[in-house]
């Protein structure tokens, strides 16, 4: 009994090891959106551009056996999608909310079309560290089974944190985000920046894609995405354009989402669809609780539309 | 885009006859999103043309089948225009508020709570009255849970100052949740093995067919809402008042207005009829609510919303051209082997592109009588 079963410990130890199994893909989708954000656009479209890279990353890995290639071609084809909202963005009377959900139905609709025939094959995973190795419980063993991608993620959390404060392109980034009219008098060309931010947050949203179609859940299909796209929106702002709190919002929504498979798998299923919509529960409260009708969010980004 | 104002016949047709002139301008104003729209929608199926020409395919038998398929046949017409009655509801979901400047886009979630609503209802009293009274109770039901779902995200937009795209696509996730805890649950039929649903209505409790049509009930009841919204929207004070406000909030609380009712107002109106399509759907089509609530409906709405640019009346014919799109992904998967996502790309890029041209707006002579020569 000992050697097998941990009991009840299993649940918070499932929820651990789901919160940072979950929670890799939010972080990159959530960085992602943060970058673009903070350059005063915002991009609701990463749900399409998330499915594409899933897809992508998915495709690439089953035809030349790596998935790193899978990763980076990912990575450019979501750099593409940003390229596409944030040059139509840039017209006149344009709404960059609209555009991101058409960019979103897009984006779902050519990742369908094109990967229809990759549904059956078996594409290659990504490598994961195996932290666990002292252990003798194998649920221990599975649950430091960490991917690399979650250590690539928090470091660039910390990496952004650092460069937003930092180094010049942050600040260009957040004197465009604040104001467009301050960065035009500096010389900046705003539509650039706001282009090149949302190519950025673009690539990063589909390397969350190609951690869902290469590692976890580890296979493409139709419903590979339940909505990460969308919340690292509502995570964004419940972070506060902050790279950190991105980070550790995610591993938060992460668990939420961890909850309803732990308590499953001891035994408890009343409810179970309910347990399934705990991050999106979590979400909502947190921006009830953070949003306010009379002032601005604390460290929103002047220029963006979503908060005005 | 040099579509300039070079069309010199108009401007001398204004010049020539004073009498004419108001009529022209009355043209010139509303042939502006007609013109803008039909040039997107050729934009549109342009760059589509050059994605089937890529993977090899002929664009030319892709329309071909599209027609076949939506509009050919009488046959084709009726199932565009069946699938077109949820298409007007769900379009109205984001219509209605968008005229107050709300961005509401998560119409699926009224929609399958709405049928759950409906089919729950129903129960109780199917048998013991009349499947006319019946109706009135399941679209009852339908529409003021759709009401309060969407009707709580305009709350929360006004009274809380949260950002109502995001709240309502929340509120649809959590719907969907909450639609499949009760048909697996609470509200299960036992008999239903393989696709857990709601006991089914009996055959002559279900909505039936327009009389010579073989098109359930839910177009008419449809397009009496866009008709109901236009009056609404264009004829009501309040209607008027919302129009206001959705151009200048500031100005309109200046003026009084109680912008708080009006936006709560919209959102449950707009709930209430995406609900309604919910109960079209448990009522006419399934005669359960079971998972298949969730097609999508809610998310071509907002397609077909953005592309009649919000105006209830230009709903009716974009949602039956949509539905006749989607009647034909079925034709098309077969005779041409392209995946049912075909449909979806095409939607898509219409819905860039459309967007996209909204840039174009005011930018020509010829639309705006303001800049014609006076003579």
């Amino acid at each position: 009994m000992e050697d097998t079963g941990i009991g009840l410990w299993g649940v918070p130890l499932a929820i651990f090891a789901g919160a940072i199994r979950v929670s890799t893909p939010f972080i990159f989708v959530s960085l992602g959106e943060t970058i673009t954000e903070r350059s005063g656009r915002i991009n609701l479209g990463l749900e399409g551009t998330l499915v594409f890279g899933a897809m992508t990353a998915y495709a690439v890995a089953v035809m030349t056996g790596s998935p790193t290639l899978g990763v980076l071609a990912a990575m450019a084809t979501g750099a593409m999608f940003g390229t596409i909202h944030g040059w139509i963005c840039k017209w006149p009377k344009v709404n960059d909310i609209a555009i991101g959900i058409a960019m979103m139905q897009f984006g779902l609709g050519l990742a369908f079309f094109l990967g229809k025939s990759f549904i059956q094959p078996v594409a290659p995973k990504l490598p994961s560290i195996p932290l666990g190795s002292w252990s003798a419980v194998p649920q221990v063993q599975a649950a430091l089974n960490i991917n690399v991608l979650f250590f690539i993620g928090a470091a660039l959390a910390l990496f952004l944190w650092w460069a937003f404060k930092n180094t010049r392109v942050g600040l260009i980034l957040r004197v465009v985000g604040d104001s467009t009219d301050a960065a035009r008098a500096m010389g900046i060309s705003p539509d650039r920046v706001r282009l090149l931010a949302t190519a950025a947050g673009g690539s990063l949203a589909a390397i969350g894609g190609a951690y869902l179609s290469l590692y976890y859940p580890g296979s493409w299909n139709e419903g590979i995405s339940s909505g990460q796209g969308l919340m690292a929106v509502a995570l964004v702002i419940f972070a506060r354009w902050n790279p950190i709190g991105c980070f550790l919002a995610a591993l938060l929504f992460g668990g939420a989402g961890a909850l309803g498979p732990a308590l499953q798998s001891v035994g408890v299923t009343q409810g179970y669809y309910l347990f399934y919509a705990a991050p999106y529960v979590l979400t909502l409260i947190i921006l009830i609780a953070t949003s306010s009708p009379t002032r601005a969010l604390a460290g929103a980004p002047g220029a963006l539309s979503l908060t005005k | 885009m040099t579509v300039e104002a070079n069309d010199p016949g108009l401007s001398v047709a204004a010049g020539s006859g004073a009498s004419l002139r108001p009529l022209l301008e009355w043209l010139a104003r509303r042939a502006e999103p007609v013109a803008i729209g039909l040039v997107a929608i050729l934009i549109g199926l342009a760059l589509f043309s050059l994605f089937i020409l890529a993977i090899g395919k002929s664009p030319i038998t892709l329309f071909q089948l599209m027609y076949t398929g939506g509009f050919g046949s009488w046959f084709s017409i009726q199932n565009s225009l069946s699938r077109a009655a949820p298409l007007l509801l769900t379009a109205l979901c984001v219509a209605l508020p968008a005229r107050l400047g709300l961005v509401i886009i998560g119409a699926e979630g009224a929609v399958v709570l709405g049928g759950v609503a409906a089919a729950a209802s129903a129960m109780p009293f199917v048998g013991i009255v009349p499947p006319v009274v019946l109706f009135l109770f399941m679209g009852f039901a339908a529409a003021v849970v759709g009401g309060i779902w969407i009707g709580f995200a305009g709350f929360l937009r006004h009274y809380r100052g949260v950002n109502e795209t995001i709240s309502s696509l929340l509120l649809a996730y959590i719907a969907i949740a909450l639609m499949n805890q009760f048909v697996e649950g609470l509200l299960r039929d036992p008999a239903s093995l393989n696709k857990p649903s709601t006991k089914p209505l009996p055959k002559d409790y279900m909505l039936g067919q327009i009389p010579g049509m073989d098109v359930h009930w839910g177009l008419v009841i449809g397009v009496v809402a866009c008709i109901l919204s236009w009056v609404l929207i264009e004829i009501t004070s309040f209607g008027f008042a919302a129009r206001i406000a959705g151009g200048n909030v500031r100005a309109a609380q200046i003026q009084g207005l109680p912008v708080g009712k009006l936006i709560v107002g919209f959102t449950a109106i707009a709930g209430g009829f995406a609900g309604l399509a919910g109960m079209i759907e448990v009522a006419a089509v399934q005669g359960s609510a079971n998972a298949s609530l969730a097609a999508g409906y809610g998310y071509t709405g907002i397609l077909v919303a953005f592309l009649a640019r919000h105006n209830p009346l230009a709903i009716i014919p974009v949602a039956i051209l949509l539905g006749g799109i989607s009647a034909s992904g079925g034709l098309i998967q077969r005779r041409m082997g392209l995946p049912d996502a075909t449909v979806l790309v095409l939607q898509g890029t219409l819905f860039i592109v459309i967007l996209f041209c909204e840039t174009f707006y005011g930018r020509f002579k010829i639309f705006n009588p303001d800049l014609w020569k006076r003579s």
